[in-house]
């Protein structure tokens, strides 16, 4: 093992766990108010009406995938009665159709950024970097999908190698030895991810965690007493007083 | 029962002048920066017309308020699963294209044009894109009626009432009969907005009722823009976050009126307090009948002289000051004990708590040209009575088409016009008169009072923000007060849409109400001002 496999698949991992962690709970504290999804809806309402689900829901289900292929293990799987093959055949079917659906709505979302003026206008330099990582993992995701399923080259079981090793990391027993035996490609879609994440915590993608699932349980209206607690009536916090 | 208090307007449509002061002044107290460019909190529409945003009031296509499934309470847009399905692209939220896209002119171009042989022009640019524009649309196009024959039959409340007129009474309608409807938020009892905000960031005021958007927890999913069938909350395309009519509740807080109430010129805005039973709302907001929806949300406005209601009411925790205020309250006079304010649009279910009063000068107008005593109480009842047109509109408009209360309000208008008339003229009043709408000579003398000659103080009874915690207040910082907010201060470390919100107490809103109602004229030197906190004496600097 070189010191390369233990700086990809050891440090660059908890790095990445760490700025992560800080970086959305420092976000939290200090930037409630820059936390939104920041619609573009109000410029442009047909385009975004296709992309935008396209795209979201695809990338909720890529991200069902990767839980059920990353976190459980193999032998769960088989214990409950599920082959290999028919495994890998639902795998990648579902996984192509939803990383094809997330493709194709954020090309139809980048596009629609482009041409539309006034949605482009509303684009900040933040958004265009958020752009470029966000692509590439999703690419090379696909890209690791095809290679993995044997549609290109041989097929090749990364829950054997990629998956332990991602399991080790949060058990606090890093394996790199198992991540470096794995293809070039899964290699570079898990740093491209890791690297979103690192960016994650300062780029409106920060949204994604603040699903309102609670809507579902709460009463239609909500009161709010006045007072000295009251939300806006925090005096600033340490840092961000106002000078002057 | 829970008695709960609500700040509530009344405005007397009879004497809009559609000066749009009122939305000026608001619009430079609270939506005078970038993402909001386009919206109006207060904005006057010419009835009838299409309104702001476009159409708004076509409920079939978006979808704002409630309405009932197999007799329960329902978000007309569905449920909340349904709504959350929505959150990735809204379906019936408006475009910019319905309210307006907002636009300035190349002004530096009339200055720094090289001297040539034309004349340099300041040519319209897109405050959105950037880009030259047309302008095309805005939010008060077809004000006083511009582009009548064109726009004002899509008016959704003439499309409503086509139906039952036939197109000559609809032309001559159109010609004999114009209004302006100046709106707000509404600050609902049974608030759609609220009720559609997954987040839960947009909350009712317990104390005194003003809808708020919270815009620390506000995340930008717009579900209450389209919620709203008055569409009076905005979305601001900078900030991401969603912003609204605050009643200017720190001026409230102090005692002083709205900045609409303050600057409008014709004095025909009343604030006061209500008294409701907030356990009854949503009972109320389900009555069956849309007709019965007036007298239901009537009904839930409970008589502050009532020993009982004010034992309860300071059970629930109602300060006595508030109950005073509440006692004298012009709103609560002119919406139950004279009957003549009316909610707009009661069949929306939201329990709106801005009134109106119904415009009688358009009948009196329609009296006067066709060569009779216009002030003559038999004339104007029986124009009221022939005049079917103007009544089934305004009836559209407040009492979800019932043209009872709305006849009822105008009677009383025009009782009290030829009533006075007498008395002004040194004539023997007639007591016949008053008795014809079931009022007493008495009572229609303090109508007459409270719509014509009210003072200041009596137009607006605002109780100030509970003593104890007054000093708290002043720190209480105003929910849009924030980078890219009214305030305009540096933007945070993610652009105009970050950064921490600025404590309001930079301005000193009791300071204000001091300097406003002294007597001495304060000078102004040093002091940074904006309209929102002039005090009404001297200039602004700005
Ligand atoms: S009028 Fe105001 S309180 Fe009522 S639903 Fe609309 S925004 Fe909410
Ligand atoms: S300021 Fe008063 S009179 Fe003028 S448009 Fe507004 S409400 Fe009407």
């Amino acid at each position: 093992m070189s010191a390369s496999d233990i700086l990809l698949w050891v440090a660059l991992p908890y790095l990445t766990i760490a700025v992560f962690v800080t970086g959305m709970f420092w976000r939290y504290k200090y930037d409630k108010f820059g936390w939104t999804t920041r619609s573009s809806q109000l410029y442009e309402r047909k385009v975004i009406r296709i992309a935008s689900p396209l795209f979201h829901l695809g990338i909720l289900a890529v991200l069902g995938g990767h839980v059920m292929g990353l976190l459980i293990p193999e032998n769960w799987t088989h214990a409950a009665g599920l082959s290999e093959d028919a495994y890998h055949l639902m795998a990648v079917g579902l996984g192509a159709v939803a990383g094809a659906c997330t493709l194709f709505g954020i090309s139809l979302l980048i596009y629609r950024r482009r041409t539309n003026g006034a949605v482009f206008a509303a684009t900040t330099r933040n958004d265009k970097a958020m752009y470029v990582f966000l692509v590439a993992a999703i690419c090379l995701g696909l890209l690791t999908t095809l290679v993995g399923s044997g549609i290109v080259g041989e097929g090749y079981n990364y829950r054997e190698t990629v998956s332990p090793w991602f399991r080790s990391i949060f058990l606090m027993d890093p394996k790199p030895e198992l991540m470096a035996q794995a293809p070039a490609s899964f290699h570079i879609h898990a740093v491209a991810g890791m690297l979103l994440f690192l960016i994650w915590p300062f780029t409106r993608l920060v949204h994604a965690f603040s699903a309102p699932v609670q809507y579902l349980f709460r009463p239609y209206v909500v009161y709010r007493e006045r007072g000295p607690h009251d939300p806006g009536s925090r005096t600033a916090r340490r840092g961000w007083e106002r000078v002057g | 029962m829970k008695i709960m208090a609500q700040m509530g307007m009344v405005m007397n449509l009879d004497k809009c002048i559609g000066c749009h002061t009122c939305s000026v002044t608001c619009k430079q107290a609270w939506t005078n920066r970038t993402g909001v460019e386009y919206a109006w909190f207060n904005n006057v529409e010419t009835r009838p017309g299409q309104g702001y945003p476009r159409t708004y009031q076509d409920q079939g296509k978006w979808k704002g308020g409630w309405e009932l499934k197999r007799g329960k309470l329902r978000l007309r847009s569905g449920g909340r699963i349904k709504r959350l399905l929505h959150i990735f692209s809204n379906p019936k939220l408006p475009t910019l294209q319905d309210y307006y896209e907002p636009w300035t002119y190349e002004y530096d171009m009339l200055i720094s044009t090289p001297l040539g042989e034309h004349t340099p022009v300041a040519r319209p640019k897109s405050l959105i894109t950037g880009k030259p524009m047309k302008i095309e649309w805005s939010a008060n196009w077809d004000d006083d009626l511009a582009g009548g024959p064109e726009l004002a039959p899509s008016d959704p409340v003439l499309v409503k009432i086509r139906d039952q007129v036939t197109d000559r009474v609809k032309m001559e309608f159109e010609q004999a009969f114009m209004f302006y409807l100046p709106r707000i938020c509404e600050h609902c009892l049974n608030p759609a907005c609220v009720a559609a905000c997954p987040s839960g960031a947009m909350y009712k005021r317990a104390e005194d009722g003003i809808v708020l958007v919270d815009q620390d927890a506000c995340r930008g999913w717009r579900m209450c823009v389209s919620g709203c069938p008055y569409k009076k909350v905005y979305f601001n395309h900078n900030t991401g976050k969603a912003e609204k009519c605050t009643l200017c509740y720190p001026r409230l807080e102090v005692g002083l009126p709205t900045v609409c109430s303050e600057t409008c010129v014709g004095r025909l805005r009343y604030l006061g307090l209500f008294l409701y039973d907030a356990d009854a709302v949503t009972a109320a907001a389900e009555t069956e009948d849309e007709h019965g929806l007036l007298q239901a949300q009537l009904d839930l406005l409970l008589d502050p002289n009532d020993p009982n209601v004010q034992l309860q009411a300071l059970r629930d925790g109602i300060p006595q000051d508030w109950l005073d205020a509440a006692k004298e309250s012009p709103v609560y006079k002119l919406a139950k004990e004279y009957k003549v304010a009316l909610p707009l649009h009661p069949e929306y279910r939201t329990m709106p708590m801005v009134w109106y009063i119904p415009p009688l000068s358009p009948v009196v107008d329609a009296l006067r040209e066709t060569g009779n005593d216009a002030e003559d109480a038999g004339n104007l009842f029986g124009a009221l009575e022939s005049l079917r047109i103007p009544i089934e509109y305004l009836a559209e408009l407040f009492t979800a088409g019932d043209t009872a209360p709305v006849s009822q309000s105008l009677k009383t208008l025009a009782a009290m016009r030829s009533y006075m008339r007498d008395v002004n003229l040194g004539r023997d009043p007639k007591p016949e008169i008053p008795a014809a709408v079931g009022m007493s000579e008495e009572s229609i003398y303090n109508l007459y009072r409270l719509l014509a000659i009210a003072k200041y103080e009596d137009r607006y009874v605002i109780p100030k923000a509970h003593a104890e915690t007054a000093r708290d207040l002043e720190e209480l910082a105003c929910s849009l007060d924030v980078s890219g907010g009214p305030g305009q201060y540096q933007p945070g470390p993610f652009g105009g849409a970050s950064g921490r919100p600025v404590p309001v107490a930079v301005e000193t809103f009791h300071a204000l109400k001091v300097r406003q109602t002294t007597e001495v004229l304060i000078p102004l030197d040093a002091v940074r001002m904006n309209l929102q906190n002039w005090h009404g004496q001297g200039a602004t600097d700005e």
